[in-house]
């Protein structure tokens, strides 16, 4: 393990009031809405057993979905709300996240108001009648009072809720604190986990501290702690909006990154590159892989690396296979004339689906290629990434070659390498580009079928940059310049255990090497 | 309805007029036509599901007839919204409803302060307070930290804050202990006759009835079975509803009398 809590923790710990500022936007935002629409909904709820029924089963379903898969949902939801309403709203980053965060927010307001109100005793709303209140006199001097410290206890627990879920909005291309969270689990940099987690929890528990702080004040009638509380929980949220250092927007290069090393390693060189040509850079990090390519095409990022069997398969629905230089040229115009997104280049190596074995079963078995693999494939276990099986290329792959496996088991790609070297896994379906697959000794099978299309590592540029010269001379010395084999040295140095390098000094190596 | 006049001149006059309630298939009052004199106290009795608190409640529109109307002082209750009627109106339950964040002075000065005349001053409280025998330093405690005789005085004084002509009354007294009981419906009767108010009571003990009522209306199935005065209630002949009603306090007298008098026999007492 690397220094846990040397320098590269005080190194984790510098993104973070940035990512807290935009995490407490965010929650903030959720909460705020949650509120305005849960509450006028209790309210109603409270007066009638049908509302009372329906928002309560509404809410609660809600809950039952996952926030990770709420917050995927929001994305083509959005695509298509889009596309109706003509590009006035931007279905990736800050309006998903909102989104399904106001949705995840809802049920704890929503019941402990319903109970709140409920709970008020039948005398006093009669004699509330009795003495003459009109209903809203009614709710304004009785029953909001009284249910007060209930609800109170509600939007405490949808605050906590709200600010943990919050992490997971870095998927959909909204920075969080999750960036740290995410990028940390992938690059194996506990550091950054910590530093991610910590810090949420940590704001998580002062906004509850100080809202409870509310709630004693609401129930004991002492209204300097009402005002104090609200007053700390403004001044934060005050401070979160604050303008931060760092130049303005529309000069800031915004690179985005898919979830594992090679992307981060890959942004850190263009962003330094283009910091010394004198931009300012903002990593947007730990993107899916849809998300990112929608991401440049509608100028929410300006450049990423991608891949040409990925953008081939799910973004032009092509299941033909074409040599290498077809490919790319074809994907060229395609995506200039669907996205206006330019592609500078591909930067010279592959990061290919690779079927790896342990070296002891290939000279044991005798497996060269995929069709070796087929005949032993019964008593194989397959470890994939999580969405290798939903993917055409295993389609493909299935379907030129008879592969039955044993049993399918699904990993974050960090530890699919540890279950095929500790056997958890006989086969994996690796990534030809990691530096793990030579570091274990893998061997590669080979794919004599050509199933699996070409996965040229490309550079691309959102379209309103492209006119940008300098950039894009920043930018083309790299085309064609990174072989495969430093690419795995490079994402090695990231991904080993011993000695472990931050993305950003394994990118310096990296151009040191190739005196970029 | 004018309050200010109601306070200084006698309660209203109250007229039933083919009032009439039904749940579905069931009757809870069956058509009734009667009328109330200025300045009466009348007290409701009868068994439970009789009717008589719904007749009552349908008198400030707590429950809305099915059929027919009432006048109040000439005047029909649907013409104003149903909260301005009630705020004219006082209203005193069993189950008090004295409201829990807010203070003995804020509770019993709510209802001034909806119906926008401002809120009551403290003397106004002070005075409301004495009316109903309660020291002024009351005004700022909880009302946790009262007494349920305590807070049912609060109950009435928050009932008179809107100088009501009439009063309407849900088993008042009904949860206190018997002392508290009596010394509170006779003190309410005193309050009656020097405010000259009118005065509708749901009680289900006859004793009470028959002690501070002018008139006893005796509920029985929706229908008003007897409507006379104590004296005649007691003389008898009213009908059986009242007199199986009148019948357990009338015997427990007479036990009691013959209990003193063989008590006094036997020495135990003094005379």
């Amino acid at each position: 393990m690397n220094d846990l809590f040397g320098e590269a923790f005080i190194e984790s710990f510098g993104r973070v009031p940035e990512l807290l500022a935009e995490h407490i936007q965010l929650a903030f935002s959720a909460l705020a809405l949650g509120l305005v629409i849960a509450l006028p909904l209790a309210v109603w709820a409270a007066r009638s057993p049908v509302v009372a029924r329906i928002a309560l089963s509404f809410a609660s379903l809600i809950q039952t979905i996952p926030a990770l898969a709420l917050l995927a949902l929001f994305y083509p939801l959005l695509l298509v709300l889009n596309t109706l309403l003509g590009d006035i709203i931007t279905p990736l980053g800050f309006l998903p996240s909102l989104l399904a965060l106001i949705l995840y927010a809802l049920l704890p307001i929503l019941r402990n108001a319903v109970t709140g109100l409920h709970a008020v005793d039948p005398a006093l709303t009669e004699a509330a009648d009795g003495i003459g209140m009109t209903s809203a006199q009614k709710l304004r001097l009785v029953e909001a009072p009284l249910a007060a410290p209930t609800i109170m206890a509600g939007i405490r627990t949808a605050s906590v809720w709200t600010i943990g879920a919050a992490t997971l909005s870095t998927t959909v291309g909204q920075p969080s604190l999750g960036d740290l969270i995410f990028a940390g689990l992938q690059t194996q940099n506990w550091s950054l986990v910590l530093a991610g987690c910590l810090s949420s929890a940590a704001l998580a528990i002062l906004v509850d501290t100080l809202l409870g702080m509310v709630e004693y004040g609401i129930a004991h009638r002492s209204r300097w702690r009402i005002w104090a509380g609200l007053g700390l929980l403004a001044l934060g949220l005050l401070v979160a909006l604050l303008p931060r250092g760092g130049g303005d927007d529309a000069n800031t290069i915004v690179i985005g990154t898919k979830r594992f090393s090679e992307q981060y390693i890959l942004a850190r060189v263009v962003g330094q590159r283009l910091e010394e040509a004198g931009y300012a850079v903002e990593y947007r990090e730990g993107l899916g892989s849809a998300v990112l390519f929608q991401a440049v095409a509608n100028g929410d990022v300006d450049i990423s690396v991608d891949y040409a069997g990925t953008i081939w398969t799910n973004e032009m629905d092509r299941t033909d296979r074409k040599p290498r230089d077809e490919m790319l040229e074809e994907i060229t115009r395609w995506v200039d004339s669907e996205h206006g997104t330019l592609l500078v280049g591909a930067l010279g190596f592959e990061n290919t689906y690779a079927f790896a074995v342990r070296p002891e079963d290939a000279e044991r078995l005798g497996l060269e290629s995929l069709d070796d693999l087929a005949r032993v494939s019964q008593q194989f276990t397959f470890g994939t990434d999580l969405e290798f099986l939903e993917r055409p290329e295993w389609k493909a792959v299935k379907a030129a070659y008879p592969l039955r496996f044993k049993e399918k088991r699904a990993f974050e790609p960090t530890f699919m390498y540890r279950a095929l070297s500790s056997g958890q896994a006989d086969v994996i379906s690796a990534f030809s580009s990691d530096g793990r697959v030579a570091a274990y000794n893998f061997v590669v099978l080979s794919d004599p079928e050509g199933a699996v299309p070409s996965y040229d590592a490309m550079l691309m540029l959102t379209g309103k940059r492209r006119a940008d010269a300098k950039l894009v001379a920043a930018l083309k010395p790299l085309i064609g310049a990174i072989p495969v084999e430093k690419m795995r040295a490079a994402n090695y140095r990231v991904d080993r255990d011993e000695d472990k390098q931050s993305p950003s000094v394994a990118a310096r190596w990296l151009r040191q090497e190739l005196g970029l | 309805m004018n309050t200010d006049t109601a306070a200084t001149a006698r309660g209203p006059a109250i007229a039933y007029q083919g009032l009439a309630k039904y749940y579905g298939e069931t009757t809870a009052v069956a058509p009734l036509d009667i009328d109330i004199a200025p300045g009466t106290l009348v007290a409701l009795v009868g068994a439970s599901g009789s009717g008589k608190s719904t007749l009552l409640k349908m008198t400030n529109r707590l429950i809305e007839p099915s059929q027919g109307g009432v006048q109040i002082g000439g005047e029909d209750i649907t013409a104003q919204d149903a909260h301005t009627l009630r705020r004219a109106i006082g209203y005193v339950f069993q189950n008090i409803g004295l409201f829990p964040h807010m203070t003995i002075a804020q509770n019993i000065g709510i209802g001034p302060k909806l119906s926008g005349d401002g809120p009551l001053s403290a003397e106004a409280i002070d005075d409301l307070l004495t009316l109903v025998d309660l020291p002024t330093d009351f005004a700022s405690r909880m009302p946790d930290q009262l007494s349920g005789g305590q807070q049912q005085r609060v109950g009435v004084a928050r009932a008179l804050a809107g100088k009501p002509g009439l009063m309407l009354m849900d088993e008042p007294f009904g949860a206190l202990d018997p002392v508290t009981r009596e010394l509170l419906a006779h003190e309410y009767r005193r309050l009656h006759d020097d405010m000259g108010l009118t005065t509708i009571m749901v009680t289900h003990d006859m004793a009470e009835a028959l002690l501070i009522a002018d008139r006893i209306w005796v509920m029985a199935g929706g229908r008003i079975a007897a409507d006379a005065t104590p004296g005649e209630l007691l003389a008898g002949g009213c009908g059986p509803e009242a007199e199986e009603l009148v019948a357990v306090p009338r015997g427990q007298a007479e036990k009691l009398v013959e209990a003193r008098r063989a008590a006094l026999a036997n020495g135990q007492v003094a005379s």
